[in-house]
């Protein structure tokens, strides 16, 4: 199966539908450590790129890439929305204006996905952030790898104290819960590697 | 959880219906995107003042639109700072071409969607400049954390460089009398109960009777830590020690004291507190010259308080008197 941009907008598809059914937990994550609106955010956000492409699907990856982009940063609000918005923008710039997606223009877009969030958000591996999920992504070969990376990456987060976002507020009160971000990455991800399998 | 709701997902744009049919006179709503302002407004040659943030803190920051304070704001949904098309669109609807002051609270989720949208004005060839307001001593400011957070003080520099705005002051100095506001400027807060947020439908997080939350934000996250629940001397005393002690305000200061409701403890509560505030600041030597008390910036129906103080000069005092009005401040004009 080749990936071009009705393959990569089915994956973003599935991505919200995981967004969306797992709404509640990230909510909860997000109650435990931050101000509980982060399973709102993206599901609102990615119901508003089903939407877009529902519109019109774009006739590249990168341009179907930047429509969820754009989508997040104007929908969203909080700090996601800016920071998945900047991810997807870096993706989109990575990938140019291929046809179809090969292993390497995926990878090379997730690690310029990786940079853009860093970039912007100013975060370390470590900090208890998202960035603590797409780093060991960025670092491995294929979509299946990187979603597990991420799993683990986002469950690393448990034992740390943040030093991020809201969560950073608590000190050591962090301790013992999952990101939010961090585990919604790796939700989407795992989504992104089952949509491609 | 009870609320007087239709949609949770509809909350913020039919409240902004509620309060543009409340103040046909003073303001200007529209729903999408989400954006209060000066009916008024754009005033030319005036800097624009915009502030926004996530909604659930009213009257912060729509109510407090109008001649002498902002220009317009910009609500995001509940505890959720606004979008960069927000802001961009607050911008354009009051900017009188004399530049824009942005006014934003210390949240990653402000500050990185202010940012973006300050990047888009500015490649438009807008004169826009930033101003973040982090009073809260609660949250060390240090490499481990996301800086301190902007809470009770964001009324009192919206205020203080709305008068000098209104009183054609350029950008520069409206900039400058913003980040004077900012470094006199310290809070703390306790909270009695959480607040619900409604699309998640209970409370953030539960306290037992005899129980207070000490340093919260206004989020309904979690404070810094929690204690057994004492009388109102001693709520009092924890909250303005750590103010005091922060910038540190010393005997011979003059203070404005502002007293806030987070939403849910009544002002026979409230008063009290203050009384209590006021009495303990004249036993240490402050002179409290001017005073804010009542529920300005709120956490939903939280039941707690802040402590604010702002350490004033003659310039802050003469702004902060200057007229003003808005849905939620009004005097002198
Ligand atoms: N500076 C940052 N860099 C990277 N990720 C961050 C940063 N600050 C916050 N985050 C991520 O954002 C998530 C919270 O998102 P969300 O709840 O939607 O926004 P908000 O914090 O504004 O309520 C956190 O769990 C964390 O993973
Ligand atoms: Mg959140």
């Amino acid at each position: 199966m080749g990936c071009d941009a009705r393959a990569v907008a089915a994956a973003v598809r599935a991505a919200a539908a995981v967004v969306t059914a797992h709404r509640d937990e990230l909510v909860r994550l997000d109650q435990a450590i931050g101000d509980g609106d982060h399973g709102e955010n993206l599901k609102r956000g990615f119901g508003f790129v089903v939407q877009a492409l529902d519109e019109s699907t774009p006739d590249t990856p990168g341009a179907v890439l930047k429509l969820v982009a754009t989508t997040l940063i104007s929908k969203v609000g909080g700090a996601a929305g800016p920071l998945y918005g900047t991810a997807f923008l870096r993706a989109a710039t990575a990938v140019g204006d291929a046809t179809e997606l090969t292993p390497e223009l995926v990878a090379k877009a997730l690690r310029a996905a990786l940079e853009g969030v860093v970039a912007r958000g100013k975060a370390e591996v470590g900090d208890k952030t998202m960035v603590d999920a797409l780093a060991p992504a960025a670092e491995v070969g294929s979509l299946a790898a990187a979603a597990t990376a991420a799993e683990r990456g986002a469950e690393s987060t448990i034992p740390l104290v943040a030093r991020k976002g809201r969560a950073s507020y608590l000190g050591e009160r962090a301790i013992g819960h999952q990101d939010p971000g961090a585990r919604s990455t790796a939700l989407v991800l795992r989504a992104f590697a089952e949509a491609a399998s | 959880m009870k609320k007087i709701l239709n949609d949770p997902a509809a909350v913020v744009a039919q409240s902004l219906l509620g309060l543009a049919a409340a103040h046909p006179d003073l303001l200007r709503v529209t729903t999408d995107p989400a954006v209060v302002s000066r009916a008024d407004g754009p005033r030319p040659g005036k800097v624009a003042v915009v502030s926004g943030g996530g909604s659930g803190h009213e009257p912060l920051h729509g109510g407090f639109v109008g001649p002498g304070m902002l220009d317009a704001a910009c609500p995001g949904a509940v505890f959720t700072s606004p979008t960069p098309d927000q802001i961009q669109a607050a911008v354009s609807r009051v900017d009188g071409g004399a530049g824009v002051l942005l006014l934003v609270k210390n949240y990653t989720g402000d500050v990185l969607n202010f940012e973006t949208a300050a990047e888009l004005l500015a490649a438009d060839g807008v004169d826009v400049r930033t101003v973040l307001i982090d009073d809260d001593v609660a949250v060390r400011d240090s490499l481990y954390t996301a800086g301190r957070r902007g809470v009770g003080a964001t009324v009192l520099v919206e205020k203080v460089v709305g008068a000098a705005a209104e009183a054609g002051a350029d950008l520069a100095t409206c900039e400058r009398v913003a980040r004077a506001a900012v470094a006199g400027a310290r809070s703390m807060g306790i909270a009695l109960t959480a607040p619900t947020v409604p699309h998640v439908g209970e409370p953030s997080f539960t306290l037992a009777d005899d129980e207070m939350e000490v340093g919260i934000g206004i989020h309904g996250e979690p404070g810094r830590r929690r204690e057994r629940l004492t009388d109102a001397d001693g709520v009092v005393a924890a909250l303005l020690e750590p103010v005091l002690a922060d910038l540190p305000f010393a005997a011979g200061d003059e203070v404005l004291l502002f007293t806030n409701s987070m939403g849910g403890t009544p002002l026979l509560e409230l008063y009290l507190a203050h009384g209590i505030a006021e009495q303990s600041l004249v036993d240490k030597g402050i002179t409290v010259t001017r005073r804010l008390v009542g529920p300005y910036v709120t956490s939903l129906e939280m039941q707690g308080m802040s402590l604010t103080l702002l350490r004033l000069d003659d310039e802050l005092t003469r702004l902060w008197d200057a007229p003003v009005r808005t849905a939620a401040l009004r005097w002198g004009a």
